[in-house]
């Protein structure tokens, strides 16, 4: 144990590792102090070529300045403290809701306007069969599929009831793309419709609106940020694997986004809004319980 | 090391010997990394517990042991991810504040694990788990202990890039490329995952056997009378 006098460093210092470069001012401070005032000499004295193994400061010091130094540096971490508060039951949820949001807001700043996900060779598709159905055997609302229409309202020019016949009036678009579980599988499908971008200027949708709300038959509900609505492979979608959606698939019409995930891929629609105001209850059925919002990929 | 219990005999003018270890911005990292480390790992599991596989999903081969649930977080799928989703900023955040730190300021010649550091694991290892003398260590870390510091980093580089390949693989596809595709990256960031796990007990262990003294450096900085200074 070295025990020295702070004034009289020993010649065995010289010993000691000494790899960080000397600081002449800082030597000479403690010996000014030392001159004045004796007990500030014991109390903080930065050894002279001492150094730690990697140049770190060396110190002597008395108890108390032992204390009070410890302290000092105990305090400036005293603001991490406030990560406990999640702890606490009251803060809990505001706090993960906005760490949620912050979340989302970084996604949809990220997103691409005009970037494309990977589209796959039909090689890669997986057959019609393994592709799941979600929720099925307990909510096929039994849409009457004849007298089917798709309700628009919101910030267009033309709202009112669409047949389906007027939604396939435009060039269908066929993808293979990969449907995102956020359970943590996936399955790469064929998806044909129409872009969900040219439907919407055809009804005279606000370009500058900010979401897209949609309602379906079985109750389910969403809503959905304008920039991935118009994104060119955003598909209000009537075909998968060349045939009519399936009721099991949520026929007859069903959003299919390849940048977001399978929660926001509404089935069985019913209606549709453009809106710039979202109820907070109204977000979207598994959002309201506590999925991300934005749910982008 | 004896002279952890003579704390309180320190008489007021005597004088001992310190050495400010940890600056603050490396015990700010530690201490949130920590945090978010372990927040990380409880929801993980729980996320991983809402499809407990790593192939496709029919069919599903489930893996062979599920985490039991007390040692999840969130609750629920959605309860998880929100932790995930928030705590993920903190884990990477204090992660590159440590990095950045460390290359601005040259310490990670101290830390970093390098080729020539492998000669020296053997005789560290012999020492630690077979109680042969310890090697004489002229440098702030021991080989092995570089090794375990190295390998946190690894893991955290591993698990943040697979993390944002499984959170939005359409913007970042072209990172899963280098991960053997998309579905890998499922698999790696569980193996990372696996690795602090590894890494933990050990780091805890050490941090026991060291006692108080070293552990209270990583809250202050400060270390009394370490043993290189005798």
């Amino acid at each position: 144990m070295p025990d020295e006098a702070p004034n009289d460093p020993k010649p065995s210092a010289e010993d000691s590792p000494a790899k960080g470069p000397g600081n002449p001012a800082r030597e000479q401070e403690p010996a000014a102090q030392a001159a004045s005032e004796p007990e500030a000499r014991a109390a903080e004295v930065i050894e002279r070529e001492r150094r730690g193994p990697s140049g770190e400061p060396v110190r002597s010091v008395t108890f108390a300045e032992r204390k009070r130094m410890n302290r000092r540096e105990l305090l400036k971490l005293v603001p991490l403290i406030a990560v406990g508060a999640v702890a606490i039951p009251a803060f809990r949820q505001p706090i993960l809701n906005q760490g949620l949001r912050f979340s989302d807001w970084t996604a949809g700043a990220l997103f691409g306007r005009h970037r494309l996900a990977q589209t796959y060779s039909d090689r890669e598709v997986a057959p019609f069969e393994k592709f799941p159905y979600n929720f099925y055997d307990v909510a096929d609302p039994g849409v009457d599929l004849e007298k089917w229409t798709l309700t628009v309202s919101g910030l267009v020019q033309r709202p009112g009831d669409y047949k389906m016949d007027q939604i396939q009036a435009f060039p269908k678009v066929v993808q293979n793309t990969r449907h995102v579980c956020v359970e943590g599988w996936d399955v790469i499908g064929n998806f044909g419709g129409t872009r969900a971008s040219d439907f919407l200027r055809w009804i005279g949708a606000d370009p500058s609106a900010r979401f897209l709300e949609v309602t379906c038959v079985d109750g389910y509900y969403e809503s959905i940020d304008m920039a991935t609505v118009l994104h060119p492979q955003t598909l209000f979608c009537y075909e998968m694997y060349g045939k009519p959606l399936d009721r099991g698939h949520g026929a007859p019409l069903r959003l299919q986004m390849p940048t977001k995930l399978g929660y926001k891929q509404a089935k069985y629609l019913d209606s549709i809004k453009v809106t710039n105001v979202l109820l907070s209850d109204m977000r979207g059925y598994w959002e309201d319980q506590g999925y991300s919002w934005y749910g982008g990929l | 090391m004896a002279a952890t219990v003579a704390v309180v005999k320190q008489k007021p003018e005597e004088t001992t010997t310190v050495v400010y270890e940890h600056p603050l911005v490396v015990r700010i990292a530690h201490w949130l990394n920590a945090v978010a480390l372990l927040v990380m790992i409880g929801s993980g599991l729980r996320i991983f517990l809402a499809f407990p596989s790593f192939g496709p999903r029919i069919p599903q081969q489930n893996f062979f042991v599920l985490p039991p649930r007390p040692l999840t977080i969130g609750g629920w799928l959605g309860g998880a991810l929100q932790w995930h989703f928030t705590f993920m900023w903190i884990f990477v955040g204090s992660g590159l504040l440590y990095v950045v730190y460390q290359i601005v300021t040259g310490h990670w010649r101290q830390v970093l694990f390098l080729p020539r550091d492998v000669k020296g694991l053997w005789p560290m290892a012999r020492h630690y788990f077979l109680f042969s003398p310890k090697p004489v260590v002229d440098a702030a870390y021991n080989p092995l202990q570089k090794l375990a510091y190295t390998s946190t980093i690894f893991f955290g580089v591993v698990s943040t890039l697979t993390g944002i390949v499984m959170y939005k693989p359409a913007q970042f596809w072209w990172l899963a490329w280098p991960m053997g595709g998309y579905h890998f990256a499922r698999s790696w960031h569980f193996f990372a995952m696996l690795g602090f796990v590894a890494f933990i007990p050990g780091h805890l262990l050490m941090v026991a056997i060291h006692g108080w003294n070293n552990f209270y450096s990583m809250i202050t900085g400060w270390k009394r009378e370490p043993e290189y200074l005798e």
